[in-house]
């Protein structure tokens, strides 16, 4: 254990996003993902841990993958607040200089990275769906560079994939959704450097207060289901989505939806697969009456086994799909739910 | 006591119908071809600020940065009842990203000094990143609260608001003047109305007089399209229908900090993303299709 750091190669990092003692999944996800940027940089991966008694946490991060973890442990930063936390990030940075700067795009991350980013003068990128390094020429300035963070998104109603970089400025930031990154193996008893620092706030920096907060349990756990069945515009109601539950109740499965109808009120947010929803890897993932816009795609192509249904022979959906069934979902779903019940005969 | 609203909005192409012809080959989104709203989370922050004022007092200001078209959205914000709007725009303002754009409504606000409450939707639908509002607080040096879906209560130097946690609320106080971004979820806005569009329909600003005069006459020299907007905007500025623009100079933005230049993010590629599948199995929606694929599945161990 050492105040200082003396850290060979260019430093990766992952804010460690906790409440109450518990590190959110997006950020375990993302030390695999740094870990991976690391190797590529020829530096290390390291986390940001913030809170009050969160030392234990450490072991955690490790394990995950961290090779050092950046500890501030203060009263202040008990409970997330936007100006402590952005404040201890921006401080840190200043005196470690990392190359990368990775945050889930959660509520916390979304509040946080824009606003160090913004302190730091730096580029951020949100909702990022992939990351990796490589070379950049930028024709403009006639300027070379090499290793920079490709930090890649989906961009203008999910049509089209960017790549964006941030050539002249460190640390090079993005945010990414829970779910996108796959969560690397814990091993257990891997050990790491623990770097302990301090915040100095002022005193507007405390001024906010947070009065009351309210967690519910969450409501379907689509990243952990096996089967998931999800539906689209193509359902056309609230009522419509009763059929989906319904298959998805006879086969064991979660029921999934799509942003357009999250939007158009047939369905809670809860259960909204995507860019902007969750990114799920279901053994089957059943797609009813969903045209398949990329930003919805993101978050499901990588399903075991995909079955479209949808009446539109052009939707996009089919082309990732292993069972394309161009039909009407009201006529299929039926036939699928009798099918399964009669398995046995 | 009462309240100075400003409200930041953004027009923004309607990213559900973007077409193919909509893109140009450099990835940037050809305005012209698409229809352009109101950012419809913004249009909640502009509703909540107008609550604010009806019921305490105070005056909204709404402030946008973009091309001149930009002025529609304004017009808007006229109809619907804000008392002053005002348009940034300027080439110099082009291409700039999440932290120029925030560099440039913050000196725009810097500008406006004092007020009290500044309102934006939580993210616009053209890029998602919800990065603006909260980088907008970092620069003006005020508490942010992001996720905002209600004001529950407004003190003489607080706000309490409810956050939306997604899993969740917290309840926030924050001191006065505060930024705060506004969820979908929040106040629904007003419809416009009639008599504030009979009196607004013809405001205008300089800018998109000039552009529309050189649209109406093509064969006119920028000159005397400039000249003969010029001309306009004194008329309309008689009747306080004229809409301030405000370029760099007038907020004293750096060049280096603006467009281009203040963007430390670049687009180095963008790809039209085809995803495809090696082999779809084509299954027609019949009985015995069906019954097939679920006795297929089964068998994969893929159902149980």
């Amino acid at each position: 254990m050492t105040s200082t750091s003396s850290v060979d190669g260019p430093q990766v990092w992952v804010f460690a996003e906790q409440e109450e003692g518990k590190l959110a999944d997006v950020s375990l996800e993302l030390l695999g993902k740094a870990r991976e940027l690391a190797g590529d940089l020829g530096g290390e991966a390291a986390s940001v841990l913030l809170g009050h008694s969160v030392e234990p946490l450490a072991a955690t991060l490790f394990s995950y993958g961290a090779d050092l973890v950046y500890l501030v442990d203060d009263e202040t930063l008990g409970v997330y607040r936007t100006q402590p936390y952005a404040r201890a990030i921006c401080d840190l940075v200043r005196k470690h200089k990392p190359e990368v700067v990775l945050y889930g795009a959660s509520v916390i991350g979304r509040d946080l990275a824009p606003r160090v980013a913004s302190e730091l003068l730096t580029g951020l990128t949100a909702d990022c769906t992939d990351l990796s390094i490589g070379d950049y020429e930028d024709k403009r300035a006639e300027k070379k560079y090499e290793r920079v963070l490709y930090q890649i998104r989906p961009a203008f109603g999910g049509n089209i994939i960017a790549t964006i970089v941030s050539p002249d400025h460190r640390p090079q930031m993005a945010t990414v959704r829970e779910g996108v990154v796959r969560m690397p193996e814990a091993a257990a008893g891997r050990d790491g450097r623990l770097i302990r620092e301090k915040v100095r706030l002022s005193p507007d920096e405390l001024m906010v207060e947070v009065i009351e907060r309210y967690r519910e349990p969450r409501e379907v756990d689509l990243k952990s289901a096996r089967i998931i069945v999800a539906g689209g515009m193509g359902v056309g109601s609230a009522k419509g989505f009763e059929l989906i539950s319904e298959l998805a109740e006879v086969l064991g499965g979660a029921v999934g939806a799509s942003r357009a109808a999250v939007d158009a009120g047939f369905i809670t947010k809860a259960h909204q697969v995507g860019q902007t929803g969750t990114t799920v890897r279901p053994v089957l993932y059943i797609a009813c009456g969903i045209s398949g816009s990329v930003q919805h795609r993101a978050g499901m192509q990588e399903s075991a086994n995909i079955i479209a249904i949808n009446t539109d022979p052009c939707a996009p959906i089919f082309q990732i799909a292993h069972y394309a069934i161009c039909g009407d979902l009201n006529v299929v779903i039926p036939m699928m739910i009798d099918s399964y019940k009669s398995r046995g005969c | 006591m009462s309240y100075e609203c400003i409200v930041l909005a953004k027009q923004v192409v309607d990213a559900r119908n973007i077409t193919g012809e909509a893109m140009t080959p450099e990835g940037t989104v050809n305005r012209s071809a698409l229809p352009s709203i109101f950012n419809p989370e913004d249009l909640n922050a502009l509703e909540m600020a107008l609550r604010v004022r009806n019921e305490r007092g105070g005056k909204v200001t709404v402030v946008t940065m973009g091309p001149p078209q930009a002025t529609q959205l304004l017009r808007e914000a006229l109809y619907m009842g804000a008392d002053r709007v005002i348009l940034l725009s300027d080439a110099a303002f082009a291409v700039s990203d999440t932290l120029a754009t925030s560099y440039a409504l913050a000196r725009a606000l810097d500008k406006l000094r004092p007020f009290h409450l500044v309102f934006c939707g939580r993210q616009a639908m053209d890029g998602d990143t919800a990065q603006v509002g909260p980088q907008v607080a970092e620069k003006i040096s005020v508490p942010q609260a992001t996720y905002v879906e209600e004001l529950l209560e407004l003190g003489d130097s607080t706000v309490q608001v409810r956050k939306d946690t997604e899993d969740g609320y917290e309840v926030l106080r924050l001191p006065l003047p505060a930024l705060l971004t506004v969820t979908a979820t929040a106040a629904t806005a007003r419809p416009y109305s009639a008599k504030r569009l009979m009196k607004y329909k013809r405001a205008s600003s300089q800018l998109e007089l000039f552009y529309s005069m050189l649209a109406a006459n093509p064969s006119m020299s920028r000159d005397d399209a400039g000249e003969r907007a010029a001309e306009e905007a004194r008329k309309l500025e008689a009747k306080g229908l004229l809409i301030p623009t405000w370029t760099p100079a007038e907020i004293d933005a750096a060049p280096d900090r603006i467009g281009r230049r203040g963007s430390p993010t670049q687009v180095m590629k963008v790809d039209w993303v085809v995803l495809k599948c090696d082999i779809t199995r084509n299954i027609e929606p019949a009985e015995d299709a069906v019954r097939k694929l679920v006795r297929d599945l089964i068998d994969k161990h893929i159902l149980s």
